[in-house]
């Protein structure tokens, strides 16, 4: 396979939440959420009963990679961050430690000046974060489904 | 590359389904989205043409309740057959966990069949997955139309590595959830051996 599975164990969990939580209430934004490259939700803070989470972390992803592809046509290694303007909501999307994907929905009583500003710091944050999980990485729980059983998936089935 | 969130007790999954243009890969996941319970289910989600031809991808999100006290989502997703959609299929197939490969089974589509096939495994390989060991389900689409190669015919051409295979009629439903279950079953076997 290409990469083991991304693992998220509950205190880097909290510390993500705690440092998106941090972002929305410093940048004015009304919703902040992370997703992975691969399109799945890792953890938001804000207004998220407002937005489809789910569906804005798929399409989020795929702007995100077909941006990257974008990029490597014209030889740049990706664009780091993407901002879309809407009449009334805002988007700005950036790339951190090249592997996730932080999204802020602001509108206007933020700017995108700030908005920039405080991802910069809160990236910093969270690549910190990052580190750590890819330090716990194949430890402990890991063995959980191990013991996963045929009848278990043949229920899930049903 | 499966997320697994220990502490909201979530595994997500990433299906996609590949195969040469209107093969039914669009048609399989309206056909899931249509016969899901509405609570198991998310937005279907399908990024078109004009002429409503897939351009980039089409994305289903679905629950299927708790493994192991873990709540299973699985996202599926197609890619644009057309041949020159390429850049587009490889960055689809990025953290795949499963692919369901869709054929044709019209005679006149055995070339594309095979392209599709082999553009798949190319696009596995570059993305540093082992396309000889990836969880792949066959399924045969279209074997209500008449001029159909038949199941050995189709199995000789393209299933190679002697997966599990299903005859499907995806306008209708015939096999569709056959499929869906048997790649979903392959994942989760393959995450419990947890050797990727």
């Amino acid at each position: 396979m290409a990469q083991g599975n991304f693992i998220l164990r509950e205190k880097e969990y909290l510390a993500l939440q705690a440092s998106l939580k941090k972002l929305l209430a410093n940048s004015y934004a009304k919703v902040v959420f992370l997703v992975d490259k691969n399109g799945s939700l890792i953890a938001s803070a804000g207004a998220t009963g407002d937005f489809d989470t789910t569906s804005l972390a798929s399409l989020t992803a795929g702007n995100i990679a077909a941006t990257g592809g974008l990029a490597s046509l014209i030889g740049e290694k990706e664009f780091s961050i993407l901002f879309h303007e809407g009449e009334r909501d805002n988007m700005h999307i950036s790339v951190v430690a090249n592997r996730i994907i932080l999204v802020v929905i602001f509108d206007r009583r933020s700017s995108v000046g700030l908005v920039r500003l405080r991802v910069r710091r809160t990236a910093t944050e969270l690549e910190r974060i990052l580190r750590d999980i890819d330090a716990g990485a194949g430890k402990e729980e890991e063995g959980d489904f191990e013991e996963l059983t045929e009848a278990d998936i043949e229920s899930l089935l049903k | 590359m499966s997320f697994i969130n220990y502490s909201s007790r979530e595994i997500n999954c990433k299906i996609v389904y590949y195969g040469p243009g209107l093969c039914g890969k669009t048609t399989n996941l309206q056909y899931i989205y249509r016969r899901t319970n509405p609570e198991s289910r998310g937005k279907m989600i399908s990024l078109t043409t004009d002429t409503e031809r897939t351009l980039f991808f089409d994305f289903l999100p679905l629950s299927l309740g708790e493994v192991r006290g873990f709540k299973t989502r699985f996202h599926l997703y197609t890619v644009p057959g057309q041949v020159f959609y390429d850049a587009s299929r490889r960055l689809i197939l990025r953290g795949v966990d499963g692919v369901v490969f869709s054929a044709d089974s019209q005679l006149t589509r055995m070339d594309a069949n095979v392209e599709s096939l082999e553009n798949l495994q190319v696009n596995l390989r570059e993305q540093g997955y082992d396309s000889d060991r990836i969880p792949l389900v066959m399924q045969y689409n279209k074997r209500d139309l008449p001029h159909v190669a038949s199941v050995a015919e189709l199995h000789a051409l393209l299933n190679y590595r002697n997966v599990p295979e299903f005859e499907a009629v995806a306008t209708t439903g015939v096999g569709v959830f056959e499929t869906l279950k048997a790649i979903i079953k392959l994942i989760l076997i393959d995450l419990k051996k947890g050797g990727r």
